[in-house]
């Protein structure tokens, strides 16, 4: 997470080290720690509450909610995820999941590239106004392109499958990524491309061997990007698939019966969020990079 | 979440000008770098922009019918779609401008805590979850009855701080010797007299309403000088005598008994024990009439029905801040981070109060950056999807609606219409281009 850069210096107060200057300092910041703790565990509930009821028996909740836990912790069982990872439907979708995220990060990150590297070090004709007008393309709603790509999946034979549904989020996920990565190759130092050139490097070759690697922080800032936002998606796989369903459509399709399938609901979801989390811990400082890069800098 | 939709306040350094002069292997190779994102661009997105606006004229049946204005003139006069209009204006009125001031908020105090970094975290957190496993989430949180969803719960905790309920809140009189309902109070109509007992039977009390400790009712024996008597459950299985104690019916301990004198005013109260006796001790001479008070008998809060449909948007508003505050709060510190810290000093040594350079020095340096997070949210409001469908359950898909879920719904909900689906996108494309324009220019203006 940014936070490290956002460490703040405090002015140098002049009661700074003596006990009084620090009791005032605690009592003056008190009140804002107990508020910012306040506020933190009430964000923190929800994620918990749905842990929690993903970890109780159906039966559970004629009652009392999730937080009957606490006064009772032997209630807590694993039957729900054993049974959820025992059902086809939900395994196989994690692997449909799975396949799509992967395979839509890796195609944006290969074409997204190129492009950036284009609009970046290559010249030719109206580059500018074509990378403005590609940039335009990101506040485009996905739902202009669904009926239309509807139609012509059922021609293709697209609908209804993977690769169909990977085509439409790689189309949608590129200008966001010709965005990020043509400005990170931008500031690469001129010489160094330069001396490439001269040294007789075809452009594929710079590409390959100094764009791609240099231009690493940037790529794994979108590669978390992509595959966040294809492994979270819902309307494209709800409208583009039918038996190919991935996690979200999986667990969908069971919430008319919200109450009764809780306790499939409930760890499918978590199962599904699983992920995520641990590819937002795992990478925080690109995620909230890529963030300030696609808003402000 | 939908990392896609971040909006984009585009910086651009111009690309430098090559030495070289572009020859055409050059341009070959430019096209050839560009030639794949290009297609993909092409077929998955202008091309189906255009046909989209084509289609929009057309009817049902793919290109068959050119009906002109019609599927707008469905799109403002149908109710259904006219709600999802009315609806995403409440959005765009109340999420950026929430978000972006709960943002500033709690970047702002995030400066004055060590432990910024796990605060951070907490927040941020459902930035990383899908919007579906949200609905998922908050549909636990928001179910209506308090003992079971955690917003109600909480908000039971507050309502009973002001209004304590009733011990018995469906309890009915079991004779006609007791009159009144539960919202007027009932009372026993046999006249009372020091040394009376009265026997107060109340019936249709389901078995969990009893309350706790109850035991065997008892009559209490006649005491000189005192009025005293019984509240007593005046029901055992397979039914019993009504207005008799009898064996196996319980006493109801807690119920507050009031004694009124003939004019009808309080003049002694008295709880009944765990078997339901009560006494008032001596009393002065005189006429009296027992009752028990509507208190006794008032309703414990229901809950708000959250995810009917009165209430859906608000809390569709309020799951969809938990999301996107972490968003704000993460760009605004990072905005924070960077502004120059000797002008705030400066500001403070010439005498500024933490409020007044907060007012007068952080905001207006802060201002570009509060206003992309604004017009990020108001685009991601526009386009919100994915958590309505969700959270909304069917009966409520209706009041809840938004223009991206009326657009899904017309066109891949059962009607089909690709006609009246198509104008819908249109629509939404037609509100998020001014923003699209803002943002072309801010981009043209740094070139």
């Amino acid at each position: 997470m940014a936070t490290a850069d956002v460490a703040i210096p405090q002015p140098k107060l002049s009661e700074r080290d003596t006990v009084g200057g620090k009791t005032v300092r605690f009592l003056t910041k008190a009140p804002v720690n107990i508020l910012l703790a306040f506020l933190g565990l009430l964000w923190l509930i929800p994620t918990l509450g749905l842990f929690l009821t993903s970890i109780l028996p159906a039966q559970a909740f004629t009652v009392k909610g999730w937080w009957q836990i606490f006064s009772k912790p032997s209630l807590a069982t694993w039957e729900n995820y054993r049974m959820v990872l025992h059902t086809h439907a939900i395994t196989h979708s994690l692997l449909i999941t799975l396949e799509i995220a992967v395979s839509n990060t890796l195609l944006v990150i290969i074409i997204g590239s190129l492009a950036g590297y284009a609009f970046a070090w290559l010249e030719f004709p109206g580059r500018d106004v074509i990378f403005i007008a590609v940039i335009a393309l990101l506040v485009v709603p996905l739902q202009m392109a669904l009926i239309p790509t509807f139609t012509l999946y059922n021609h293709l034979g697209l609908y209804d499958t993977v690769l169909g549904i990977v085509l439409f989020h790689v189309a949608f996920g590129l200008p966001f990524a010709i965005f990020l990565l043509r400005n990170f190759f931008v500031g690469i130092p001129k010489d160094i491309m330069e001396s490439a050139r001269i040294d007789g490097a075809s452009e594929m070759k710079i590409f390959y061997r100094l764009i791609l690697p240099l231009g690493l922080p940037a790529i794994a800032s979108l590669a978390i990007f992509q595959f966040l936002w294809t492994w979270n998606d819902l309307i494209v796989a709800l409208t583009f698939g039918q038996n190919v369903q991935p996690i979200t459509v999986a667990i969908f399709s069971n919430l008319r019966q919200f109450g009764a399938n809780i306790d499939l609901i409930a760890p499918a979801s978590f199962i599904s969020l699983v992920v995520p989390l641990a590819v937002f811990f795992a990478f925080q400082r690109y995620f909230v990079q890529g963030l300030l890069a696609g808003s402000v800098k | 979440m939908s990392a896609g939709n971040i909006t984009v306040e585009p910086q651009f350094e111009a690309a430098p000008p090559p030495d070289t002069g572009p020859g055409l292997s050059r341009y070959g190779a430019g096209a050839l770098f560009l030639l794949p994102a290009f297609i993909m661009l092409g077929v998955w997105i202008v091309y189906p922009t255009v046909y989209t606006v084509f289609r929009s004229f057309f009817g049902l049946n793919g290109f068959n019918k050119f009906v002109g204005i019609d599927n707008y003139k469905t799109l403002f006069t149908t109710s259904t779609l006219t709600t999802a209009i009315k609806n995403n204006l409440i959005w765009v009125a109340v999420v950026p401008a929430c978000v972006t001031a709960i943002g500033l908020v709690f970047a702002v105090l995030t400066e004055r805590v060590r432990w910024s970094v796990a605060f951070k975290t907490a927040v941020f957190l459902p930035m990383a979850i899908s919007a579906f496993a949200t609905g998922v989430t908050w549909r636990i949180m928001y179910v209506q009855d308090p003992n079971l969803g955690a917003v109600n719960a909480l908000g039971r905790t507050v309502v009973q701080v002001f209004k304590s309920p009733g011990t018995l809140s469906d309890a009915q009189p079991s004779t006609s010797n007791v009159t009144g309902t539960a919202q007027t109070g009932m009372t026993l109509q046999t006249p009372l007299k020091p040394g009376s007992v009265a026997a107060i039977g109340l019936t249709a009390i389901p078995p969990d309403q009893v309350p706790s400790g109850a035991t065997q009712a008892v009559l209490p024996r006649a005491q000189p000088g005192h009025i005293s008597g019984v509240v007593w459950r005046d029901f055992k299985p397979g039914g019993g005598v009504p207005g008799k104690v009898e064996k196996g019916e319980v006493g109801l301990p807690g119920v507050t008994v009031q004694l009124r004198n003939s004019d009808g005013n309080v003049v002694k109260t008295a709880a009944a024990g765990d078997d339901g006796v009560f006494d008032f001790g001596v009393v002065t001479p005189g006429t009296y009439k027992a009752g028990i008070s509507p208190g006794t008998f008032a309703k414990p809060w229901a809950g708000f029905a959250w995810l009917g449909t009165k209430l859906i948007t608000p809390a569709l508003i309020i799951a969809y801040m938990w999301i996107w505050a972490g968003f704000s709060m993460v760009v605004i510190a990072a905005g924070l981070a960077a502004m120059p810290r000797d002008v705030l000093e400066a500001a403070r040594t010439d005498g500024a109060s933490e409020w007044q350079v907060f007012r007068r020095v952080t905001i207006p340096l802060l201002a570009p950056v509060l206003s992309v997070v604004f017009i990020t949210m108001i685009i991601n409001v526009l386009k919100v999807f994915d958590l309505v469908i969700t959270l909304a359950p069917g009966s409520s898909q209706n009041a809840a609606s938004v223009i991206a879920l009326a657009m899904w719904r017309t066109s891949f909900g059962g009607i089909n219409d690709f006609g009246v689906g198509s104008a819908i996108a249109v629509f939404l494309f037609l509100l998020v281009i001014p923003v699209l324009l803002l943002n072309v220019k801010r981009f043209r203006r740094e070139v």
